[in-house]
């Protein structure tokens, strides 16, 4: 095992989006990501999350994949608030190309049409695709 | 300039690993620094010391841990990501370690650029 | 920004999306399967065509040349860059965005 350099954040805050472009359970991308979105929060840094294509389906209410022996993770969205992260974006572009509405979605977004969404993305130092 | 990078796909099943390990070496080539290379998804597999890919093609595995002593470059594999994949710490080969996923947020944090390749 | 798409875009809708939200301006960059966004004569070239009236796109060569794509079939507007050149631009462009 090799040793493991920390690196010097502090009082550092850089604005980071998650983009999430991929529908859940026929990928494992939705769930990891989910993952190291939560984790970011401990960093203190300005975190938002983006759902767009088909990424808007990880957020539609009344998943159950009880039948597929799956772990259900839809409620790991609800809890982000509780991190402080509450920016959550969905591209309405996206969203109405799937059928979906505001009121589709197990959690409270903003839903913002793709060319502010573009400005969103550039004004942002990281972003991490999954 | 400080590069961290991102790695989400296994280094056979997609190009992903091979554009990571390109472009790091490029940027190494030009002066620049590769602070962390973060392991994630099916990515950990990179990791794997008992892989043997043919003799005539190349091994990224090796090739990862060639860097990582030659250049001071910190390979990350994600635990979550690894303990799923049954990739524990003596299957690691040389220069990979396991640790968090917020060295993910660290590098992003850290570095002036943060790279994702995948699929 | 630094845009990369590394998808087909006879394939799959990265390219697409990755249109839809890279503010004029910004670069992008094809990579992988995405390079065969970059060919003469298909179904997509149009769109790439009006895209590097606004952006600046490239494409990466090893990756054609990995393909077997001849420059020659490469659109006009489009700018080859090796790896090194994939470096500076992401010096150069800012925050990367990869279109997954």
């Amino acid at each position: 095992m090799s040793e493991e350099p920390v690196f010097d954040t502090q009082g550092v805050v850089r604005k980071f989006m998650f983009v999430n472009r991929k529908a859940p359970y026929g990928t494992i991308y939705a769930l990891e990501i989910l993952e190291s979105v939560l984790i970011s929060a401990a960093f203190e840094q300005d975190i938002s999350v983006a759902f767009l294509d088909d990424g808007v389906f990880q957020i539609k209410k009344g998943h159950d994949p009880k039948d597929l022996g799956m772990k259900n993770f839809s409620p790991t969205y609800r809890a982000l608030g509780g991190y402080d992260i509450e920016k959550l974006y969905v591209e309405k572009e996206s969203m109405e190309a799937r059928g979906l509405g505001p009121d589709d979605f197990v959690v409270k977004v903003q839903v913002v049409p793709a060319a502010e969404l573009s400005k969103l993305m550039a004004e942002q130092d990281v972003l991490i695709t999954g | 300039m400080k590069f961290g990078i991102m790695v989400n796909e296994g280094p056979f099943n997609h190009q992903a690993s091979d554009s990571a390990y390109q472009f790091a070496k490029a940027a190494i080539a030009k002066g620049h620094q590769v602070m962390r290379v973060f392991f994630y998804y099916d990515g950990v597999n990179n990791a794997n010391r008992l892989s043997e890919p043919q003799s005539d093609d190349r091994n990224l595995v090796k090739l990862w841990g060639e860097m990582a002593k030659t250049h001071k470059v910190d390979l990350v594999v994600c635990v979550a990501a690894a303990l799923r994949r049954g990739i524990k710490d003596e299957l690691l080969a040389e220069g990979f370690h396991i640790s968090g996923l917020g060295q993910l947020t660290e590098i992003g944090i850290a570095a002036d650029r943060l790279l994702v390749f995948g699929d | 920004m630094l845009h990369t798409v590394n998808k087909s875009p006879f394939e799959r809708n990265a390219l697409d999306s990755c249109l839809r939200l890279a503010a004029p301006g910004s670069a992008i960059l094809l990579i992988e399967d995405g390079v065969y966004a970059a060919l003469k004569g298909t179904a997509q070239t149009a769109k790439v065509e009006a895209a590097a009236e606004t952006h600046e796109v490239y494409v990466l060569g090893p990756d054609l040349k990995a393909r077997g794509i001849e420059e020659s079939r490469i659109i006009g507007g489009v700018k080859i860059v090796d790896y090194g050149g994939f470096v500076d631009l992401a010096v150069a462009k800012g925050t990367v965005n990869s279109w997954l």
